[in-house]
């Protein structure tokens, strides 16, 4: 164990897998461009590359490779730019396998940080997974802490299928502990992030933090809330989260994306399904408002999903329950 | 005779208002990261070095004519005349912004003065621009389009899909390459296939059999003359250009990118922070655009020194006004976020 950033344990898994591994190669732009390059000395040029801005052909590219026997990963740093190639990942990556009668796989990572909620405005600071959580045969990564960015990247690198791996920029700083060498967390299997009785948060990636925050917030009002992070939206650990519900009775999601395109109106739709006869109140949504981001520090406030958004909803159900009995 | 040098002589000195209003500007920008700290939010990216290429290719353009710059958008406006205060205010994200606060620093526009906006998607409006050219085309409105991009924007797909339907559309449109040597943190040379090769990027309009050229873009005359020639071609009808202007870009990328509430600010340039090539840098600093075309004129008796120092002065008050209207401005209420979604 060792107390690491966010930022350092993704490099850090994928310096481990390329150790590893010689069939993974890492490119992207704005990287390797000195020989004093850290990972350009350790793996030299044949492994690490230097991209132009060619999103299409660097996705298009990493599943040519991936098809032939390489395991690209590919460093598309913000997620916004994967739209630019948004075929490559949907309708190509994905289709493969399935099309070929299971004859090929396409083990290829695209790796993107989402949701810059700090005056990127528009076009760079969205959250874009509800997009491609329900594209079958992609697999979608949202890690929330040091030690699950490492050991899912991990899983990452070695799954055969693609793998879109998105890391929260506003986690990037943050610390945690995180296991030494070899260390993998399976993809589809979600994690309580804090054990409660009295309500299910279901957070994903930055607002992981902002819930477990809220919780402890709660705790001084008397609120016991158990929060989870499935960690992986495709696949969707839905058990643990009904079987949650199933103890609280309670289910509030926080979700950075716009309620029409969000992880949480999944999830929820999930839940109502397997999970009803839990359900002692309605189902609470804490997502950012279905506009774009705006620039201005208290637009953008008002836009996004909070720790204070979150004591509210929370408060809120509990407080139908009441009038309900 | 005398009346047309004197004619061209507040042309030249036009040129070199522009271009040190630009600079000042970009130097407030910097600044404030220091003097006011988070008042700029996200990455602001500037001009420097650019300011020959924007202001030699505007000017020759006619006041109706559309201008669609990158994200790295403080220069044109400036030209257009939009007023500084509110340019500056929406780099503050105040209320009197630009953009009423929406778009920051990467995001202006100004649909009056015939520039729509920008993308801060690298390439994806070399496209929008080649739509405006469609516009023009369709309305016989004898516009044409100022399309302006990077280096590293002309990687991307939508420039190769762009210059081929300008080019079998006969668009009345100007591309112009500003290769600032760099795109982001990565030098042009380690990208580019021409160059690579030891070719000007405006080898590329060969693909396209529409003229390429590269110009001195430290050289606000020279851009002008291979702009104005493709402005003439554009306008006959006779479809697009492509102009490869060289030139430096003098201060980083963008501010530090940061988690909040970490503080940000201008680091050095890539040239010595990331290849500690710090002659590269000092060369091209010498040859600074502003400083060039101010000792010229002088030189050559267009502009007095007095002159010369007057417009420095009037630009300083000029952005000095514009910083202090934009701390001065309010912050937008915070349920201004659900307007201008749909139209
Ligand atoms: C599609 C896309 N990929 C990557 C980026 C990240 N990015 C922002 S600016 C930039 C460099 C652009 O370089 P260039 O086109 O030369 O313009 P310059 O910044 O030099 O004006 C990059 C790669 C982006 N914004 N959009
Ligand atoms: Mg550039």
């Amino acid at each position: 164990m060792r107390e690491m950033m966010y930022g350092d344990a993704i490099a850090a898994a994928i310096i481990e897998e390329m150790q590893r591994d010689e069939s993974v190669i890492f490119y992207g732009q704005n990287m390797a461009m000195t020989d004093r390059d850290p990972m350009l000395k350790r793996f030299g040029r044949s492994r690490v590359r230097i991209a132009p801005i060619s999103e299409t052909a660097e996705t298009g590219i990493a599943i040519g490779a991936a098809l032939t026997g390489l395991r690209p990963i590919v460093e598309l740093w913000m997620s916004e730019f994967m739209l630019v190639a948004f075929d490559q990942i949907i309708n190509e990556a994905p289709r493969f396998r399935y099309m070929s009668g299971g004859r090929v796989k396409v083990p290829v990572v695209f790796k993107a940080g989402y949701g810059f909620a700090a005056g990127w405005a528009g076009q760079h600071s969205n959250c874009l997974y509800h997009s491609m959580m329900g594209v079958p045969g992609l697999k979608v990564v949202v890690p929330s802490t040091p030690a699950d960015a490492k050991g899912l990247l991990a899983a990452s690198i070695r799954d055969d299928n693609p793998v879109v791996y998105l890391h929260s920029y506003m986690l990037t700083l943050e610390r945690g502990e995180v296991p030494d060498g070899e260390f993998l967390i399976p993809l589809g299997a979600a994690d309580v992030k804090r054990t409660g009785n009295d309500v299910t948060i279901v957070a994903i990636g930055w607002m992981v933090k902002k819930a477990l925050a809220a919780a402890e917030q709660l705790k001084e009002e008397g609120i016991s809330a158990e929060v989870i992070d499935p960690r992986t939206l495709a696949p969707l650990d839905v058990n643990t989260i009904v079987s949650s519900v199933s103890k609280t009775g309670r289910l509030v999601l926080v979700d950075q994306a716009p309620r029409h395109s969000s992880a949480a109106a999944v999830i929820a739709a999930e839940v109502s399904e397997h999970g009803f006869e839990y359900l002692r109140a309605p189902v609470r949504m804490v997502t950012a408002l279905d506009t774009p981001v705006p620039y201005s520090t208290p637009l953008e406030n008002y836009v996004l999903p909070n720790e204070g958004k979150i004591v509210q909803a929370v408060r809120s159900i509990l407080a139908n329950q009441a009038v309900a009995a | 005779m005398a009346a047309k040098r004197r004619w061209e002589k507040d042309r030249l000195v036009w040129i070199y208002q522009q271009m040190v209003r630009i600079r000042e500007f970009e130097e407030a920008v910097k600044r404030t990261f220091i003097e006011h700290p988070q008042v700029i939010r996200g990455h602001a990216h500037l001009g420097d070095g650019a300011e020959a290429t924007i202001v030699g290719s505007l000017f020759t353009r006619k006041p109706s004519d559309m201008v669609m710059p990158s994200y790295r958008c403080h220069g044109y406006p400036i030209v257009l005349g939009t007023p500084l205060k509110q340019m500056m205010a929406e780099i503050y994200g105040r209320k009197d912004g630009l953009c009423r606060g929406f778009g920051g620093s990467m995001h202006l526009a100004d649909p009056e003065r015939h520039f729509p906006g920008t993308s801060g998607i690298i390439g994806q409006s070399i496209a929008h621009a080649t739509g405006a050219a469609v516009s023009a085309q369709i309305k016989h409105t004898d516009q044409i389009v100022y399309c302006f991009f990077g280096d590293g924007a002309s990687k991307q797909g939508a420039f190769y899909e762009s210059l081929n339907m300008a080019a079998i559309w006969k668009l009345p449109i100007i591309y112009i390459l500003e290769n600032n040597q760099y795109q982001a943190y990565t030098h042009f040379s380690l990208e580019d296939a021409n160059a690579m090769a030891g070719e000007p990027l405006s080898k590329k309009a060969a693909a396209f059999s529409m003229p390429g050229r590269t110009v001195d873009g430290t050289d606000p005359v020279a851009v002008a003359e291979a702009v104005g020639k493709a402005a003439r071609r554009a306008r006959a009808g006779k479809g697009p250009s492509l102009i490869e202007s060289k030139f430096y870009r003098l201060s980083a990328h963008g501010n530090v990118i940061t988690v909040p509430p970490l503080p940000t600010q201008f680091p050095e340039h890539e040239a010595i922070a990331v290849y500690g090539n710090r002659a590269e840098f000092e060369e091209w600093r010498a040859k600074d655009p502003i400083g060039q075309f101010r000792a010229r004129l002088i030189e050559q008796g267009t502009m007095a020194e007095g002159d010369a120092e007057s417009i420095l002065q009037s630009a300083r008050d000029e952005v000095a006004e514009a910083v202090r209207f934009a701390l001065d401005s309010p912050l937008p209420a915070p349920e201004e976020a659900l307007n201008y979604v749909y139209a």
